[in-house]
């Protein structure tokens, strides 16, 4: 027996280290991460760090003395390459650790595009670490062709670096619409005209066939034939829950690393959490990909490994920014079957998603007072009359539940 | 380098010098401060690094862009006169002194 190990040293594992200690926990702590650089924060890097206005010292989630300060063993730039759970050990850069209980914040891996069709050429990057960011960042050089594949909230908020820096950017996304899979109509016409009244060129329904160039990318091949040069691609087309080391240690695995409402996994001495687990939501199960629910379940997690018993309620939120554009988004819309939309002040917009009669979630364009709103709301387990959204002179704090301040 | 009080909701005081240029959460967060949380990291996007600032101070911050205002409004018991989110105080040698609460609780 000794002590927690944690694998994986994203924002989850930094947050369920720190909390481990914060409730007093004593013992043994390791945390181990792949990447060289201590816990940092992901979202800036598609935003403010990649347009270089933010210091890579501030990304970090803990100063770098936290973790010798508070006992814990943060052991950087190495993999774990096997878990036997029977015997409760890893193996880790040549070692062999013991663990009592384990961890896994694995996180997320971005899909790449296939060798075959020229998803290994040079030029070719993804959003995921700082490594990438800092590969990639010495390409944003003003009057450079960005192709970015994908219309999601990682390609879009490239595109609005990009552009805010000069280069020609073109966005294709292979559904109808940008943000189809993650949000309204209404949402993507709003994002689709930000984007090209600063001038990206924005192609929906449009497949990426290959890219071309010998060493370097030069050029893509789109399915109808038509050919769109590019000095560096970037590809942004989702990511993948990080269950490798899970499967081959014999875990359960169901879209992410399974866990029960406490964050265990299928072994009794070992939990998941952050984006590489699924736990049950409602009837189901759910994954989330964001920075709230990575602190928010490593912190329960962490609370259940001292033995606390805290079942997990996800309060889903998220936010991206582009040019002068804050979305913030309260809840979860999957399911919905109406969309209300209301007008702010000042080109202020927000899209309030409805299941049966039930709010469930709000996407909010410079809209604070409705992203908190509608947050409040969804998580009072409240709900809101859709003609009283969409009437413009609600004031919207009057539909705040009441307990606001006393929650 | 600025000093900067920090104060629990519990009372306990804690004294740091922070660089200036960092913000008033990164002060916190560095120093390992609990009860400034700034689960968004700094992006003004949630309103959990609010605190109540001594009124004494208040004229000497930068003022309130409308988007803290409006997350203001929603945090947990916020104070008009006293509320500000930590993310959007720029750290200066004008503030050295600087005198923070934190909350009951950040939500």
């Amino acid at each position: 027996m000794s002590g927690i190990v944690v694998i994986g040293a994203g924002q989850a594992g930094a947050s369920l280290v720190a909390r481990l200690r914060g409730v007093g926990y004593g013992g043994q702590l390791t945390l181990i991460g792949a990447e060289p650089v201590p816990p940092y924060q992901r979202p800036p890097l598609s935003k403010a760090y990649l347009k270089g206005d933010m210091d890579p010292e501030r990304l970090f989630v803990r100063p770098k003395n936290f973790y010798a300060d508070n006992g814990i063993d943060l052991r950087l730039g190495q993999w774990v390459s096997d878990i036997d759970p029977a015997a409760k050990t890893l193996k880790v850069g040549g070692d062999v650790l013991a663990y009592s209980q384990l961890a896994l914040t694995t996180g997320s891996i971005p899909r790449r595009l296939p060798a075959r069709i020229g998803g290994s050429l040079g030029g070719v990057y993804v959003m995921r670490g700082l490594a990438d960011i800092d590969a990639m960042a010495p390409e944003f050089v003003e009057g450079r062709r960005l192709l970015i594949v994908g219309g999601g909230y990682v390609g879009l908020e490239a595109a609005a670096v990009a552009t805010s820096l000069g280069l020609e950017v073109t966005l294709i996304e292979a559904a109808p619409r940008i943000l189809q899979r993650v949000a309204s109509a209404a949402t993507a016409d709003y994002f689709r005209k930000l984007h090209t009244d600063h001038g990206v060129r924005v192609l929906e329904s449009t497949k990426l066939d290959h890219l071309l160039g010998d060493d370097r990318v030069r050029a893509a091949v789109l399915a109808d034939g038509r050919e769109i040069a590019a000095d560096f691609v970037l590809v942004g087309v989702g990511v993948e829950p990080a269950t490798a080391l899970a499967e081959t240690a014999g875990l359960k695995v169901e879209n992410g690393i399974w866990t029960d409402a406490l964050g265990r996994t299928s072994d009794p001495s070992i939990w998941a959490a952050g984006d590489c687990a699924s736990f049950p939501h409602s009837s189901g199960r759910m994954r989330l990909e964001s920075v709230g629910h990575a602190i928010d379940h490593a912190e329960c997690v962490a609370q259940n490994m001292v033995g606390t018993g805290m079942t997990y309620v996800a309060k889903p939120w998220f936010w991206s920014d582009q040019y002068d554009t804050k979305l913030q988004i309260a809840g979860l819309n999957s399911g919905y079957d109406q969309v209300v939309e209301r007008l702010g002040q000042g080109g202020s917009a927000s899209v309030w998603y409805f299941g049966g009669k039930r709010l469930l979630a709000v996407d909010a364009m410079n809209d604070p007072r409705a992203y908190m709103v509608g947050k409040r709301i969804i998580e009072a387990g409240q709900t809101v009359q859709p003609n009283l959204v969409r009437d413009p002179t609600t004031d919207l704090r009057t539909l705040a539940p009441s307990a606001i301040g006393s929650s | 380098m600025p000093k900067i009080t920090y104060i629990e909701h519990g009372g306990k005081e804690h004294v740091v010098e922070v660089t200036a240029g960092l913000t008033v959460m990164e002060g916190a967060r560095d120093n390992g401060i609990p009860g400034i949380e700034a689960d968004c990291g700094g992006a003004c996007a949630c309103s959990t690094c609010h605190v109540y600032v001594d009124p004494a101070w208040m004229d000497l911050l930068p003022a309130k862009e409308p988007m803290e205002e409006d997350m203001l409004d929603f945090a947990y018991a916020p104070d008009p006169l006293r509320s500000r989110l930590t993310c959007q105080i720029k750290v200066t040698d004008a503030l050295d002194g600087l005198v923070v609460q934190m909350p009951e609780k950040q939500i």
